[in-house]
């Protein structure tokens, strides 16, 4: 039983990725048209042969700016997360592997960070910098960075204490090459449901900054600022503002389920493996 | 008491480092803010004005202790786009933003427990696993679009509620609380689902434990343990996720606010980052970040009294 579950995340997860994935293949060779061809004689137009999803505002065609817009998607969720995961990961083993004050220093940063709520901190940042792909990229990263730095720390904790470890320091390995070589690899498969839930709030973020008007700039395409815009038309073109929306949620949902079944799937051999010994 | 004493110590040390990162974000900036604030061809005396307005040829040690000085008392200096002071327009957003967050906490809770309760006792048939699924696309689902959505079916097309436009509660309370029932819906949803998973899986875990074997054995039926032992337990551990909905109501009410076009501190706070007030901004994440860090305090103070476990597992790990 629970392992049909198990696996029904994990399937679900990927079968929603790799559909996603499909359309930003899809959008390198081939769109409908131009993402921001404008055709002042096609004006919020409903679906039709020629424009599978309508058009919007401006007469661009929805569904080649929703396939162009998956670029966005992607390209921002993967960049702030490698960022986040790179920092988070560097400070989380500092803190877990030496301990006492530093370990103390880093935590109490990390708390700093949590107790601004959700997208506040990257606002500051935005106000800060200005609003732009890099810095956007830049401020979901950062507000990722807690999630990596908390669980490399107590997996660096726990793991350091080991036999190994010990038998390593003894023959005079350096901390460095303990850390790296040692430790880290253990770490692997956590850090990656950490990275895979890290995406999906990073793009829920994103897609919420551009609705504001803070992300994304126009003329490119993003899901978070389509509807942003959509919303302005919604009497006289309302599947403008459902379509965008379905493709965050598919997105978001796809990287959690995909994160939880790749959790369950690692409990599982964890507890097989203490099972053994 | 100690144990009280230190959770204080350090919620203090975490204030600092806010306070300070608040106040040096602002401070890394290339090049002269006054110029990035107004715009390059702002007129000379402006500037002039705004530059000794910040005073800005004062050393930054003296310029944070005077900010942080001043933010404890409540004077977190004029706004530059409002030309206000910010304290007069947090306090003037407050209620609206104060009124949104309570009606979503309290659907959130009203929503919580019975779904809860009931995706445990359905969690072996079909309509249990079938719901429980619905809590996974209710995390995911963007708190905005769900707002577009209830706007799209409730106020355009059939026309039952208002989409926004906040009555203040002194005015009319019926309309008072028609315009923030599909804001707070929109909210609920992404945090009552977070709240739902983890309620449950606590619930799962309770239902293992050796006295509900005594209890179902005592004679009770499922639905007493369920309601009598089982509940009272998994709540205690939820208090620290009521910590976590009154965080995820506030940052789901910036985007929120926007979409209902509620005048709250979100809308107050977007429109600062649009203009780049960076007084503004500064003085309502500051207070934001305040709000976030004293009430996780509170609970985790609150749990000690409730639950002296916690007090003694403390005190042997360190």
């Amino acid at each position: 039983m629970r392992n049909k579950c198990r696996n029904k995340n994990l399937v679900i997860g990927t079968v929603l990725i790799a559909f996603l994935l499909g359309m930003l293949l899809v959008s390198f060779f081939y769109l409908p048209y131009p993402p921001n061809k404008m055709d002042s004689a096609n004006i919020l137009a409903m679906p039709s042969r020629e424009h599978l999803l309508g058009t919007d505002n401006f007469g661009r065609d929805i569904l080649s700016r929703i396939m162009k817009g998956s670029w966005m998607a992607f390209g921002i969720g993967f960049g702030a997360v490698i960022i986040g995961m790179t920092i988070g990961v560097i400070f989380g083993a500092i803190a877990g592997y030496f301990g006492g004050w530093i370990d103390e220093l880093v935590m109490r940063l990390m708390d700093a960070k949590m107790a601004f709520p959700g997208v506040i901190l990257a606002l500051v940042m935005i106000t800060v910098f200005g609003n732009g792909i890099g810095n956007m990229i830049l401020a979901l990263g950062i507000m990722a960075i807690p999630r990596f730095c908390r669980i490399t720390r107590t997996g660096f904790m726990q793991i350091k204490e080991m036999e190994y470890i010990k038998a390593a320091k003894s023959r005079g390995i350096s901390d460095f090459r303990i850390m790296v070589f040692h430790i880290l690899p253990n770490l692997s498969s956590s850090l990656l449901v950490t990275f895979t839930l890290g995406i999906s709030s990073a793009i829920l973020s994103e897609a919420g900054l551009s609705f504001l008007g803070l992300g994304i700039q126009p003329p490119h395409p993003s899901w978070g600022r389509m509807l942003f815009e959509a919303q302005s038309y919604l009497l006289t073109d309302p599947l403008y503002a459902v379509v965008p929306g379905i493709m965050i949620t598919i997105l978001v949902l796809g990287f959690n389920l995909l994160g939880d079944g790749l959790r369950d799937n690692l409990d599982h051999r964890m507890s097989q493996r203490e099972e053994k010994s | 008491m100690r144990y009280a004493l230190r959770k204080i110590a350090t919620a203090a040390v975490t204030l600092l480092l806010v306070s300070l990162l608040t106040f040096g974000v602002f401070q890394i900036l290339p090049g002269n803010p006054v110029e990035i604030m107004l715009g390059v061809d702002a007129d000379p005396l402006q500037v002039e004005a705004l530059e000794q307005k910040l005073q800005l040829d004062r050393p930054i040690v003296q310029r944070y202790t005077s900010w942080i000085l001043g933010a404890l008392k409540g004077d977190l200096g004029d706004s530059i786009r409002y030309q206000m002071p910010v304290g007069d327009l947090l306090r003037s957003s407050l209620p609206v933003t104060i009124s949104l967050a309570l009606l979503s906490i309290a659907l959130t809770v009203v929503l919580v427990i019975p779904i809860s309760m009931y995706l445990v006792k359905n969690r072996n048939k079909k309509s249990g696993v079938f719901f429980s699924s619905f809590t996974q696309l209710g995390v995911s689902l963007p708190s905005f679009w769900v707002g577009i959505l209830l706007i799209l079916l409730f106020a355009v097309t059939w026309n039952l509620l208002p989409s926004g436009d906040y009555v203040p509660f002194q005015e009319d309370p019926m309309a008072w609380l028609l315009s923030l029932i599909l804001p707070s819906c929109a909210i609920t949803v992404g945090t009552s689902a977070t709240v739902i998973r983890y309620l449950k899986n606590t619930l799962l875990d309770e239902m293992t434990q050796d006295y509900v074997r005594t209890a179902r054995s005592k004679g009770l039926t499922m639905n007493q343990t369920l309601y009598r032992h089982v509940l009272k337990n998994a709540l205690l551990p939820s208090l620290t996720v009521l910590g976590m909905i009154v965080v995820d109501v506030l940052g789901g009410s910036v985007i929120v606010e926007n979409v209902f076009n509620l005048p709250g501190v979100g809308r107050l706070l977007t429109s600062g980052v649009g203009n780049r007030d960076f007084p503004l901004v500064q003085g309502i994440v500051f207070y934001l970040a305040v709000t976030v860090l004293l009430m996780n305090l509170l609970i985790d103070i609150l749990y000690t009294l409730i639950d002296p476990r916690i007090r003694l597992e403390g005190g042997q790990n360190k």
